[in-house]
């Protein structure tokens, strides 16, 4: 079994500074980490990997430093490591990238046929959770999203069979392979890497892949050029600044600031008082 | 880069919403879609369509009827048996089908795991430009859709259009927008398309085997709740919880948490509000132990009234709460409680 695992570099966004008078992200001194929920996609594809043997590849489209994350992969047990990187891929929305992935996907299936691809369920910074969708319909793959459990895989059949979150439940669905999961998160535990993994990644040597390596071929569905959507204005958002009417409980006892804040909301909000009151289970 | 709309696809008019139904019940999502649809229409002097796929013996038609009371001027109906049931392949090959034919300038989802799954299918398809969970839309002064929407967690927002390309799509979350007000008497239904897709069931690789309907006791329904109570950090453990869980049940509300309660096995994943968990907009949302970040803010600020408590006077929670005790919550929650508890009893009394 071959698996292919999309995995994104994205910086650490809850350190994400924004620059005050240019208005614009300060990516210097963020530290970079694999998009956590491409984790869960990671860490399935190895358990089946485990179960059915086979390989599992990382790739990841972005600049020359997102190899620290492919090589991460690697110390977890995935075999192969591509980065796609070229200056032409800059700029790209969810369109242009899911086409760059595709055509690496149809490059590396020509090495070794592929079975299944992962993505994660969305990433932490565009967190568009466009990019699994647009690969399938572009290599053509039966799409299975906010996959939750892998039920059953059947490589005789080529068949697999998932749970997927939907509204309200979960769907049963069963489909051929090759398929595209994009996997939910908190659906798994990630493996810790251990030792010989861990010495492999080191001394790992990531597969660079320019434009023309990861088989692309057409230039214009790249980067800032194959991208309909335009970023026409990036601000920070208005605070809202109006200091919430506090009470403190230094003053008061907990009843009395209790009490005193029923009053408060009641009074701005009658109609809440009424909703609670019709409502409320006594 | 091209940024002129091409000559042919000048002639893309009206503003669509895809109606998202499942088991006879339409999302609301799809309807505060049309709320907002009727707007970015009348600034476009266009008309705003419903869009519904189904099997031939689902209700569609009522459904068609509930969008004209939302809003909608006119419906797009595919009925075929191989609609019943959500599945990527014979909706995205529907809904494409109707695009071309129809050519909306518009069209809009729901951010939900339907609406994301069938957007990102049909925009690849069409090779247009898709933006995702917007929280603002409007139109520009060239006719371009101008979509906001918040990145990096909510500590920034951005406003993309798609201008060369038709139609321009986006996905916008459930609780965004707000609901419209339903007019049962209007009626503007100009026409009802009808169409079948006509596939058959052996051309559709993927089976739906089976639907497992969440517990409807236990399954956390956060995004439609009209009271919230909600924790975070500082209520130390998870046995603290059961003080919100005590206000929750006297106010007939459900729980909601912060990302690190989930993250430390405390609550269900379902309980997360925020950026990256449901956005909610209840009447009244108390946050207890809660510092405020911007990732949760952006999930609940939706809401009429919020009640902060939380034992730092300066805590960002407090900037845009409307209410806040300064106090240890767990003190504060249950006298909350007995509070509420008692005024209530005191009231229902007046009316009896
Ligand atoms: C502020 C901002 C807002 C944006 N808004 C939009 C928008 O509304 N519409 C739009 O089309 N584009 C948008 N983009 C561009 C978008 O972020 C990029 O195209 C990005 O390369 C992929 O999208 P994503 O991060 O949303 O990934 P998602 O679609 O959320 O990612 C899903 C999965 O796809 C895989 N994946 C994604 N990117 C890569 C990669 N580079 N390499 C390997 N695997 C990957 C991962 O497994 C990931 O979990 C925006 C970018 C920014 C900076
Ligand atoms: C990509 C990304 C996505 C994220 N998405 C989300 C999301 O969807 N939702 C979300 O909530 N977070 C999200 N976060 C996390 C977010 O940044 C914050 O870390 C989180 O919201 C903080 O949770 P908290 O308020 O419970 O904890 P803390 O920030 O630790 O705050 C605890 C608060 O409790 C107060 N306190 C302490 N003791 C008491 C007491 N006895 N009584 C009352 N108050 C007390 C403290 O003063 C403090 O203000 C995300 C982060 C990232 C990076």
């Amino acid at each position: 079994m071959h698996i292919v695992v999309c995995i994104k570099q994205v910086p650490d966004s809850a350190q994400i500074r924004v620059h005050p008078v240019t208005n614009t992200i300060m990516r210097q001194g963020v530290p970079a980490i694999v998009n956590p929920y491409d984790l869960f996609a990671v860490e399935e594809a190895l358990r089946l990997k485990d179960k059915f043997g086979g390989r599992v590849t990382v790739l990841c489209m972005g600049p020359p430093q997102a190899e620290d994350s492919l090589r991460k992969c690697v110390s977890f047990g995935c075999d192969d490591a591509i980065l796609v990187t070229d200056r032409a891929f800059a700029g790209a929305d969810t369109l242009a990238t899911s086409y760059a992935l595709a055509s690496a996907i149809t490059t590396i299936s020509k090495e070794q046929k592929v079975d299944l691809v992962f993505t994660g369920k969305q990433t932490i910074d565009g967190d568009t959770a466009q990019v699994g969708p647009g690969i399938a319909k572009r290599l053509n793959l039966q799409l299975l999203t906010y996959v939750s459990r892998i039920v059953d895989v059947d490589l005789k059949d080529r068949t697999i069979t998932i749970e997927r979150r939907a509204e309200g439940g979960v769907q049963v669905l069963k489909t051929a392979l090759p398929s595209l999961i994009t996997m939910l998160e908190n659906t798994n535990t990630m493996r810790f890497a251990n030792m010989d993994n861990m010495i492999r990644a080191a001394r790992y040597q990531v597969k660079m892949w320019n434009k023309d390596a990861a088989g692309i071929e057409d230039p214009t569905k790249i980067g800032l050029k194959g991208s309909p959507t335009i970023v026409s204005k990036v601000f920070v958002p208005s605070p809202r600044n109006e200091k919430a009417d506090c009470i403190n409980l230094d003053e008061s006892t907990p009843r009395d600031a209790a009490l005193n804040m029923l009053q408060k909301i009641f009074t701005a909000h009658p109609l809440l008082e009424d909703d609670l009151v019709e409502r409320g289970s006594v | 880069r091209n940024t002129e709309l091409p000559e042919h696809l000048k002639a893309y008019k009206g503003v669509w919403v895809f109606i998202e139904h499942d088991r006879g019940v339409v999302h609301p999502v799809s309807w505060e879609l049309i709320g907002e649809g009727r707007k970015l229409a009348d600034k476009l002097g266009c008309t705003l369509s419903g869009v519904l796929m189904g099997g031939p013996d689902e209700n569609l038609d009522a459904f068609a009827k509930e969008a004209y009371g939302f809003g909608a001027d006119k419906c797009y109906i595919i009925r075929d048996p191989i609609l019943k049931g959500y599945r990527n392949e014979p909706f995205t090959k529907g809904l494409t089908k109707l695009v071309n034919e129809f050519q909306p300038e518009i069209m809009l989802l729901g951010a939900s795991t339907m609406g994301r799954d069938l957007a990102g299918s049909v925009a690849t398809t069409l090779q247009t430009g898709l933006t995702a969970d917007c929280t603002e839309l409007n139109i520009d002064g060239n006719r371009a859709l101008a979509a906001t929407r918040p990145t990096f967690g909510g500590s920034l927002l951005c406003t993309i259009v798609t201008l060369a390309y038709r139609p321009q799509m986006a996905t916008v979350r459930p609780r965004v927008m707000q609901m419209p007000r339903a007019n049962p008497d209007r009626e503007g239904s100009i026409e009802i398309i009808e169409s079948t897709l006509g596939l058959i069931e052996t051309d559709i690789v993927t089976k739906l085997l089976d639907f497992i309907p969440d517990a409807a006791s236990n399954a956390p329904k956060l995004e439609y709740a009209d009271i919230i109570i909600s924790g975070g950090k500082g209520l130390k453990n998870a046995e603290n919880f059961k003080l919100v869980f005590d206000l929750a049940k006297l106010l007939g509300g459900e729980v909601g948490c912060t990302r690190p309660i989930v993250q430390s096995g405390w609550l269900e994943a379902e309980r997360q509000v925020g950026q990256t968990g449901k956005t909610v907009r209840p009447k009244l949302y108390i946050a207890a132990g809660i510092s405020g970040a911007i990732q949760h803010r952006v999930g609940m600020e939706g809401a009429d009234c919020i009640i902060a408590i939380n034992t730092d006077p300066n805590a960002p929670i407090f900037d845009f709460a409307h209410f806040g005790i300064v106090g240890n919550a767990m003190q504060v929650l249950p006298a909350l409680t007995e509070a509420f508890k008692t005024h209530i009893a005191q009231r229902a009394r007046k009316v009896a």
